[in-house]
């Protein structure tokens, strides 16, 4: 089974925009955002990981069983974050007496 | 049924090259599972070893048959050594490896290569542990919580932790192969619904293997990171949290718990049905379930924390996920029920294990509701209650599982059937000694011992000196099958291809398997646990 072929001028832009996204996350962390700078990189990390995975791991081009792969991955990792954060958020609700 | 002639085929894999390089090189799945038997097996008695220490430690009160630093040493390495190494790859890295490709009707993995890459990459992973074993060992529990594990512990953590980091990506690539095996190396006819549910319960399991595994090696891998270099992940004083630390960690280690049971439950469902000479009850039921286990199970691991510091309003929503496992869980215990009534049930040894399991994983699931619900969990953390709990889940259901599958298929591993009865002698003797040793352990958990201490209140001695004599006995128990296993691989009677009488590939091949596992390829044109048709039975 042969994998699909992509012209190269197409990884080289990609590997272009994440180089330019890591520029721009270094840059932002030197502004003072406040609580936006976390959500700023944060955002720009998830823009270059799905730059990753359509280009780069040729997830774009892949059967439907790939893509079942991928997204569950990513519903799992949700698991983790909305759980975990459903901790840290609802603590202070705690009231006594 | 027919009566066939037994034979020892002439060709088959035991004899398929001779010499070390034959075995050490080897891409066949049902040599790697050997490999892996013979691994795990020294890694269990590895384990089994420090848990005679224990229980010598706590048959009096007094803390006086070693230090209080070597007991934490102790029971660290012998919880690593069990859930790391033998627990954990038991049932998929053994029978999983023999069997799946053969349930299927295929000649090997989907990636044989990387099968024996993965035992490989277990071995290196435990040759790190064994080394901080004899470098000093580890002290941290096996479940190395912050910020002891990062901040006090002196001991050897990151050789510990990077033997556990290795060995995790061995489980991940076995699960891998499992799952590209099952999606594209079923033979003609083996659709989903006729797959035997051994084969849904290794599916399940790859699953969390495969995404639960890699969060556990990031989490230990900050762990030695924040050890290191100090970055502050889980250190208060560094902005870190410990609690997120225990958040990363049961994220992985309690579906880990369902990596160790679901293999068991598969195994349960193949013994039930061979010898009730039954379909099993509501199969389609019992192949959800698996999956419903596996994906519930990851919602759950809160409930490992309800004295962490953790929001309550997050602990209600842990408390109700939990008793939701219990779902899939009940179904398939009482399918098997349902399976063995009105069954023609034989009591040959790998049921007394299947029976075994049922009983045992019962009161093991039951006493997890306990711990589910947040304010009788709250009384009996970090007790003996829940060192009983897990051991009834870990050792009564996976072990029992284990030991029925290794009876039950021991005569197509090995082409030759062990001794009956010191097999019916010694499941006798397991299950007595596990209730000994762990039953008590409930009572002295509910009156408030708790666990990780190596002395105790005199009041507590007639109970643990209960639990330690199981202990002795449960190990007596465990050796014997060794012996006669061992001994039947020369000197047992030929088994024949199918000495159960029981429906599935497997069983329609040699016994032992050519090394391609069938003359032919198989075509499938009957559905799984189909005793209506003709079995033939070789005596």
């Amino acid at each position: 089974m042969t994998g699909h072929v992509l012209p190269k001028r197409i990884y080289y832009t990609i590997f272009a925009i994440l180089m330019f996204c890591t520029l721009l996350t270094v840059w932002i962390a030197f502004l003072d955002l406040g609580p936006l700078n976390t959500i700023a990189a944060l955002t720009i990390a998830v823009f270059k990981s799905v730059l990753v995975i359509l280009f780069f791991m040729h997830v774009k081009y892949s059967p439907r069983l790939t893509w079942a792969v991928v997204i569950g991955s990513v519903f799992w990792l949700g698991i983790l974050l909305v759980l975990t954060m459903g901790d840290y958020l609802t603590r202070e609700w705690r009231h006594y007496g | 049924m027919s009566t066939g002639t037994v034979f020892m085929p002439p060709r088959h894999y035991l004899n398929d090259g001779y010499g070390i390089r034959s075995w050490l090189l080897t891409r066949d799945h049902k040599r790697i599972a050997l490999l892996y038997l013979a691994a795990v097996t020294l890694f269990f008695f590895v384990g089994g070893a420090f848990a005679v220490l224990i229980r010598l430690e706590l048959a009096t009160p007094a803390g006086d048959f070693v230090s209080d630093e070597t007991y934490n040493k102790l029971f660290t390495m012998h919880g690593v050594m069990m859930v790391f190494f033998f627990l954990i790859p038991s049932i998929p890295a053994t029978l999983g490896n023999f069997l799946v490709p053969i349930m299927i009707g295929a000649k090997d993995l989907a990636l044989p290569k990387l099968n024996l890459a993965s035992w490989y990459i277990y071995i290196l992973g435990g040759l790190f542990t064994l080394y901080a074993l004899i470098a000093g060992g580890v002290d941290t529990g096996w479940t190395f919580y912050t910020p002891f594990s990062t901040v006090s512990s002196t001991t050897n953590v990151i050789p510990t932790a990077l033997g556990i980091f290795i060995t995790g990506f061995s489980s991940i690539l076995t699960g891998l192969n499992f799952i590209v095996t099952i999606h594209r190396m079923r033979a003609p006819g083996m659709t989903w619904f006729r797959m035997p549910l051994f084969l849904w319960s290794m599916y399940a399991t790859s699953l969390i293997m495969v995404l639960g595994t890699p969060v556990l090696a990031i989490t230990i891998l900050l762990v030695a990171v924040e050890r290191l270099f100090h970055f502050g992940f889980f250190d208060p004083r560094l902005g870190g949290d410990p609690v997120l630390f225990q958040h990363l960690f049961w994220f992985y280690s309690h579906p880990a718990v369902y990596i160790m049971v679901l293999p068991s439950m598969g195994v349960v469902s193949e013994l039930v049905a061979a010898f009730c000479r039954k379909q099993v009850f509501g199969y389609g039921f019992v192949a959800f379930a698996s999956v419903a286990i596996a994906v519930l199970g990851f919602l759950v691991w809160g409930h490992h924390m309800f004295v962490a510091g953790q929001s309550v309003y997050s602990a209600l929503i842990f408390s109700a996920l939990s008793f939701l496992v219990a779902i899939p869980s009940a179904v398939k215990v009482f399918n098997w029920t349902a399976t063995m009534y009105r069954g023609s049930v034989s009591w040959q040894t790998p049921m007394l294990y299947a029976i075994g399991f049922i009983g045992l994983f019962t009161i093991g699931g039951l006493t997890g509701l306990f711990l589910a619900s947040v304010g009788l969990d709250v009384h009996v953390t970090d007790t003996y209650f829940i060192i009983a709990h897990f051991h009834y889940i870990m050792v009564g259901g996976t072990l029992m599982g284990y030991l029925g599958g290794l009876h039950y298929w021991w005569p197509k591993i090995s082409g030759r059937l062990y001794n009956e009865f010191l097999a019916k002698l010694s499941a006798g003797i397991i299950f007595l000694g596990f209730n000994l040793t762990f039953f008590p352990q409930f009572i002295l958990g509910y009156l408030g011992m708790p666990r990780r201490y190596h002395a105790y209140p005199p009041e507590f001695q007639v109970l643990n000196v209960l639990s330690s004599a199981g202990a002795s006995i449960l190990g007596v128990g465990y050796l014997i099958p060794m012996l006669y296993l061992m001994w039947s691989l020369r000197y047992g009677k030929l088994a024949g291809s199918n000495p159960w009488g029981a429906v599935g590939l497997e069983w329609t091949t040699t016994s032992p398997p050519p090394t391609e596992n069938f003359a032919e390829s198989p075509v499938v044109t009957w559905d799984a646990y189909d005793y209506q048709t003709t079995v033939t039975v070789e005596s």
